[in-house]
């Protein structure tokens, strides 16, 4: 049996684990909040830009020169998936999520018998595809060092993406993040990027009282759009990182949360035991004295 | 006067929505004067500032590196790629992002044309924040 002094050793430092789990909780908590704050802000954008692209889409469509990034290279071969997860881990099934959700997918490609290029976004993903996937990785992007996640760094990725696409080494683009769906249930999804899939121009996408109008173009519809869909990439990219971000200090929050109960659980049951084995060594000396006096 | 709603944003935030009287945008193919009532458009914008006008005066000067905009009889909402006030606009910066713009450019001499175009772009807008900066 543990003697005293190791029980409380113990007791000592599962409340100092305790102490620590609860500050990353709040942490974590006032991060959330930020990083909701910032989400939200980046909405009104995105709204704008798919309102714009979906009249223009609508007008150059059918033209067979459309640009690659809207109708794609007209194949179905070679799959890019750009997986997003977070720079660190104390966050429960976070990043295993978006993981395990990145593997079932290039298992299925590749059954299909296409070919899966990997572009990872952010540390963890990169280690967890990495053992199994290694030959599949074409690139790693880390911000673990950039303080506060900002457009310029989705600008970035969309530019890397756009010029692989130029470079004819994919077909496909497909991003993969863990959706914010609350604070306490993030779902690992997919969303594709190219082929560009475009909002519906119907008469619900204008707003009410406005009739579909007629749009005059400056310059023409395929400059503009050539212009317009790097842009909504990476703004597609930056949703994804912000919800990504929001996600991840979601889930550190309740997995810190489940940390701090699980803490006090267990000081609470060492507490116990610590208390019988003090009142057993007491009743065991009032024994011995007993015992002793009566010898007498 | 009459007025129309003006937008503008920005990806990382909504900066500006509500009814204003005149703004000019800098468009790509020269400056655009919007008033109420304008032919819908969607044009592309180049490095410039855009000048807003509410009762009669100019309330607002913002510095934008390009974008886009969407013109319908009712409402303007540009898409900005950076916005700046001009009051805060800092002539060191601009002379910076002129530089670097210049190099970039001369880096870019045996890319594809639209590489150099976009190079060009971007230094003609450097030098429009500088001119800015300037006048500021």
């Amino acid at each position: 049996m543990a003697s005293l002094k190791d029980l409380r050793g113990r007791i000592n430092s599962v409340k100092s684990t305790r102490k620590i789990t609860q500050a990353m909780k709040m942490v974590a908590a006032a991060k959330l909040r930020r990083a909701q704050a910032q989400a939200e802000a980046a909405r009104p954008y995105a709204q704008r830009m798919e309102r714009m692209l979906a009249s223009l889409g609508a007008a150059v469509a059918d033209s067979p020169d459309a640009p690659k990034m809207l109708i794609g290279t007209g194949r179905d071969q070679v799959h890019l998936l750009v997986v997003v997860t977070a720079e660190r881990g104390l966050s429960g099934a976070f990043n295993t999520n978006a993981g395990r959700f990145a593997r079932a997918r290039i298992r299925a490609l590749e059954a299909e018998g296409k070919t899966v290029k990997l572009l990872t976004v952010g540390r963890k993903g990169a280690t967890y595809l990495k053992r199994e996937f290694a030959s599949r990785v074409v690139g790693e992007i880390s911000y673990h060092n950039v303080k506060r996640l900002g457009f310029e760094q989705a600008d970035e990725i969309a530019t890397r993406i756009t010029a692989m696409l130029e470079a004819g080494e994919f077909d496909v683009c497909t991003l993969i993040y863990n959706r914010f769906q609350s604070v306490i249930s993030q779902i690992a999804s997919e969303q594709r990027l190219i082929p560009a899939p475009l909002p519906a121009n119907d008469a619900a996408a204008a707003p009410a009282g406005e009739l579909p109008a007629l749009y005059e173009y400056e310059p023409g519809e395929e400059e503009l759009l050539a212009a317009l869909l790097p842009k909504n990439l990476a703004i597609q990219i930056y949703r994804a990182l912000l919800e990504n971000a929001a996600g991840f200090f979601g889930s550190q929050m309740t997995a810190m949360d489940n940390a701090t109960r699980n803490a006090g659980d267990m000081i609470n049951r060492l507490t116990l035991n610590y208390n019988r084995t003090r009142q057993a060594n007491i009743t065991k000396e009032l024994i011995e004295i007993i015992s002793g006096a009566e010898a007498v | 006067m009459a007025t129309f709603d003006l937008e503008l944003v920005s990806p990382e935030r909504l900066l500006l929505s509500r009814p204003v009287e005149m703004a000019v945008i800098p468009a790509y193919e020269g400056e655009m004067g919007v008033l109420p009532n304008h032919a819908p458009m969607i044009v592309a914008l180049r490095g410039g500032v855009i000048r807003v006008t509410e009762g009669g005066q100019e309330t607002e000067q913002l510095f934008i590196m390009g974008g886009f905009a969407e013109i319908t009889p009712t409402r303007v909402t540009v898409l900005a790629d950076e916005v700046t006030p001009v009051a805060t606009l800092s002539r060191a910066a601009a002379a910076q992002r002129v530089t670097e713009a210049e190099a970039a450019l001369a880096a870019a001499a045996d890319e594809t044309p639209e590489v150099r175009d976009r190079a060009s772009d971007r230094l003609m807008a450097a030098r429009a924040m500088q001119e800015a900066a300037q006048a500021a």
